[in-house]
């Protein structure tokens, strides 16, 4: 397909690109139906309880009634509220929420988009979904949206900072952006991961991702015990939906990329299992990644606003650049 | 220069960390809070003004609902004071039997309290722990007393269900169960820094201020005063029994949440040692007149409840009925420094701070 993309477009090739994105959105979609349910399966039984059981085998149809029941729900939009941008916040949210995964590579064979500068198409387009937060809990004309709002607005903005220069050290080892490019460079072993080489910047990298997620313990735009809600607290029905899957899609996104950029991508952890194929230690390692998410959300209490300010800025960030400069001395003594 | 709005932003009554239908008002400066008006009286039932009507027998589910996290305290606060006003004794196996589940309740309301506390904090699973345990306890009290909240379990002059030694075995087997469960909890909970970092010196105030207040209990006690009826002012069996009673230093949230821990720690021991004195046979009622008709006099006593200094204000007049009956209710008392203490602190802060008073609403408002 990235042969496609090069030639000039026709109906063949439009029919094509439209093709794909129905795919990958069925495959996201289907991803956060089941992300939920295991979500929910996982907590409940680290919290000695069982879980969805009732709909369907196993309660595996409990997400798909879920949203079933939310999209027949009536859509309510509160009087005061400014309807335009009300409306528009949660489709403003999903779309880059989808656009990132167009990056992604799965397999050297499997991906949608080759993009030389990938990475930065990622972080370029995922700030926007913060606006779309803001602008939701600003046109809902409540307070406690409008707090959530506000607190959502600092805290992605504070944690793209190091997100975004904690993957520098990845981008310098490997001399490309190109995520496809980045999975390749890392070796057959595990150790010739990234993960090692740049552990500190893995470490800023996981913790700013949980916050850019908005997960435990960086859950504050949404603190239900501060702020009912936060954002969101006035949405309903599909619309409410559409911003609990903007959440679910960054999960998926987030996994995957640090799937690709620090463990290895599609390589199997040590070289002898490399007959096994590719897709099968992809999906294994993002789904540790998605484990880890779920069980912080089992463990932790939530961070307090100043000290999620602090953390982000003081300590975070500086060791992002650390990070950086660490690997740059590294790259000019040893590799040069 | 840019225009700034206080934010006015009311907290409840329908708010997940209010603990119940309580409300404040708060104003805010960004997230400041600059003034907090607390509102009360959403659960108001007036069990005093209804205690006028009834007969002393019949005002004792009324207590049931009052903290209804720790009725057993309540139930024994009203007893206790018509016994004393009549000058009746209680048979020791009563007593034993009320000390056993006041110990348990004081455990039941604390575990309660953990949970909820640490919801309030943000962590989830702690809240499941702590009710699966609790849960132990109360299945307990159903076995003795046939409900699992509201037991109306004591009488004037004993209580009313005699124990089974099979229950009181459970009870043995139980001790151990929530001693080896607290590590877990402190494992879990006590070290994260997460949690530290929001409770540590959060909600500070010195003892003085405390006593000003009339503050009682954890509240209290986590300023450094040592004060704890069960030893400063012995009532029940409390003096046949060896026990600490923990105090603070600083007296912010964080001693506030050891201290708590602790006192579960000291009520196992307390119910170790009473299931190792419990007298084999006796009866579970003293000699009580068919009529209860306390002399005419007043009488106040006060017990230890798992949130501080309940006290029961009886005046009589010689009559079936109280003239006038008033509870003081921890839950009121230790609430009226919140509005000092909020005043400064962040949104944030205010769920942390309300959450360490450890209110019931049903009590707040009786």
């Amino acid at each position: 397909m990235g042969g496609m993309l090069d030639d000039t477009l026709t109906w063949g090739n439009a029919f094509v690109f439209l093709l794909w994105g129905v795919v990958l959105l069925v495959l996201v979609l289907g991803f956060v139906t089941y992300a939920i349910y295991f979500e929910r399966k996982i907590i409940g039984w680290m919290q000695l309880r069982i879980g969805p059981n009732r709909v369907g085998p196993l309660g595996l149809l409990q997400t798909v009634a879920d949203i079933l029941k939310l999209l027949i729900k009536e859509d309510t939009i509160p009087r005061k509220a400014d309807r335009v941008l009300f409306m528009l916040a949660p489709a403003l949210a999903y779309v880059p929420a989808f656009g990132v995964l167009a990056v992604i590579p799965y397999t050297q064979d499997l991906y949608f988009a080759d993009i030389n500068v990938g990475l930065l198409y990622y972080v370029a387009l995922s700030g926007i979904t913060t606006i779309a937060i803001v602008l939701g809990g600003w046109a809902s004309n409540n307070k406690y949206a409008l707090l959530g709002g506000m607190r959502s607005a600092a805290q992605m903005i504070s944690y793209e900072v190091p997100l975004v220069i904690s993957v520098v050290g990845v981008i310098m080892m490997s001399g490309t952006m190109n995520l496809r490019g980045i999975a390749e460079q890392q070796g057959d072993w595990f150790w010739q991961w990234n993960f090692l080489p740049q552990i500190i910047g893995f470490v800023v990298f996981v913790i700013a991702a949980v916050s850019e997620l908005n997960r435990t313990p960086f859950d504050l735009p949404e603190a239900e015990s501060e702020l009912v809600a936060g954002y969101h607290v006035e949405y309903s029905g599909f619309r409410f939906a559409f911003f609990m899957l903007t959440e679910y899609v960054y999960m998926y996104a987030i996994a995957a990329l640090t799937t690709v950029l620090f463990l290895g991508g599609w390589h199997a952890p040590l070289a002898f299992l490399d007959f096994v194929p590719g897709i099968v230690w992809f999906l294994l390692k993002f789904a540790l990644v998605v484990f880890f998410l779920i069980w912080l959300r089992g463990t932790m209490p939530r961070i307090r606003v100043d000290q999620l300010m602090g953390l982000g800025w003081k300590v975070l960030l500086p060791l992002a650049i650390l990070n950086v400069f660490v690997t740059a001395v590294y790259l000019e003594l040893f590799v040069k | 220069m840019i225009r700034t709005e206080e934010l006015l932003l009311n907290v409840g009554p329908q708010h997940p960390s209010t603990h119940g239908v309580f409300r404040i008002i708060v104003k805010l400066d960004g997230e400041v809070i600059t003034e907090a008006t607390p509102v009360m009286g959403y659960l108001h039932r007036g069990t005093e003004k209804l205690a006028e009507e009834l007969t002393y027998t019949q005002i004792i589910p009324y207590t049931d609902r009052m903290d209804y996290v720790s009725a057993m305290t309540n139930n024994y606060v009203l007893c206790h004071a018509v016994e004393t006003m009549m000058g009746l004794a209680v048979p020791e196996r009563a007593e034993f039997l009320r000390l056993i589940v006041m110990e348990l309740q004081r455990v039941a309301s604390h575990l309660v309290w953990w949970g909820t506390y640490l919801l309030d904090i943000g962590a989830m699973s702690p809240f499941l722990y702590a009710f699966r345990d609790r849960e132990t306890i109360v299945n307990l009290f159903n076995e003795l007393s046939g409900a699992r909240l509201t037991y109306n379990y004591m009488r004037v002059g004993g209580v009313k269900w005699d124990a089974t030694d099979a229950w009181l075995d459970k009870v043995r087997d139980f001790l151990p169960y929530m001693e080896k469960k607290l590590v877990e909890y402190d494992h879990l909970v006590s070290g994260n820094e997460i949690f530290l970092a929001r409770i540590r010196g959060v909600g500070r105030y010195d003892a003085e201020t405390a006593i000003d207040y009339g503050l009682s209990g954890a509240n209290l006690r986590c300023t450094g005063v040592d004060w704890d009826l069960r030893r400063t002012k012995p009532y029940s069996l409390y003096e046949r029994f060896e026990f600490d009673v923990p105090v603070g230093r600083t007296g912010d949230c964080h001693d506030r949440y050891l201290i708590r821990l602790e006192e579960i720690r000291q009520s196992l021991r307390i119910l170790r040692q009473a299931l190792e004195q419990f007298p084999s046979g006796g009866e579970t009622m003293g000699k009580v007149p068919r009529v209860i008709r306390p002399p005419a006099g007043e009488v106040y006593v006060a017990i230890e409840s798992p949130r501080g200094e309940i006290g029961c204000h009886i005046v009589s007049k010689g009559k079936q009925e109280p003239y006038r009956l008033k509870f003081r209710r921890p839950s009121f008392v230790n609430l009226q420094i919140l509005p000092k203490l909020l005043v400064g602190e962040t949104m944030t802060n205010l769920i942390t701070i309300l959450g360490g008073i450890d209110i019931v609403v049903g009590e707040v408002d009786c």
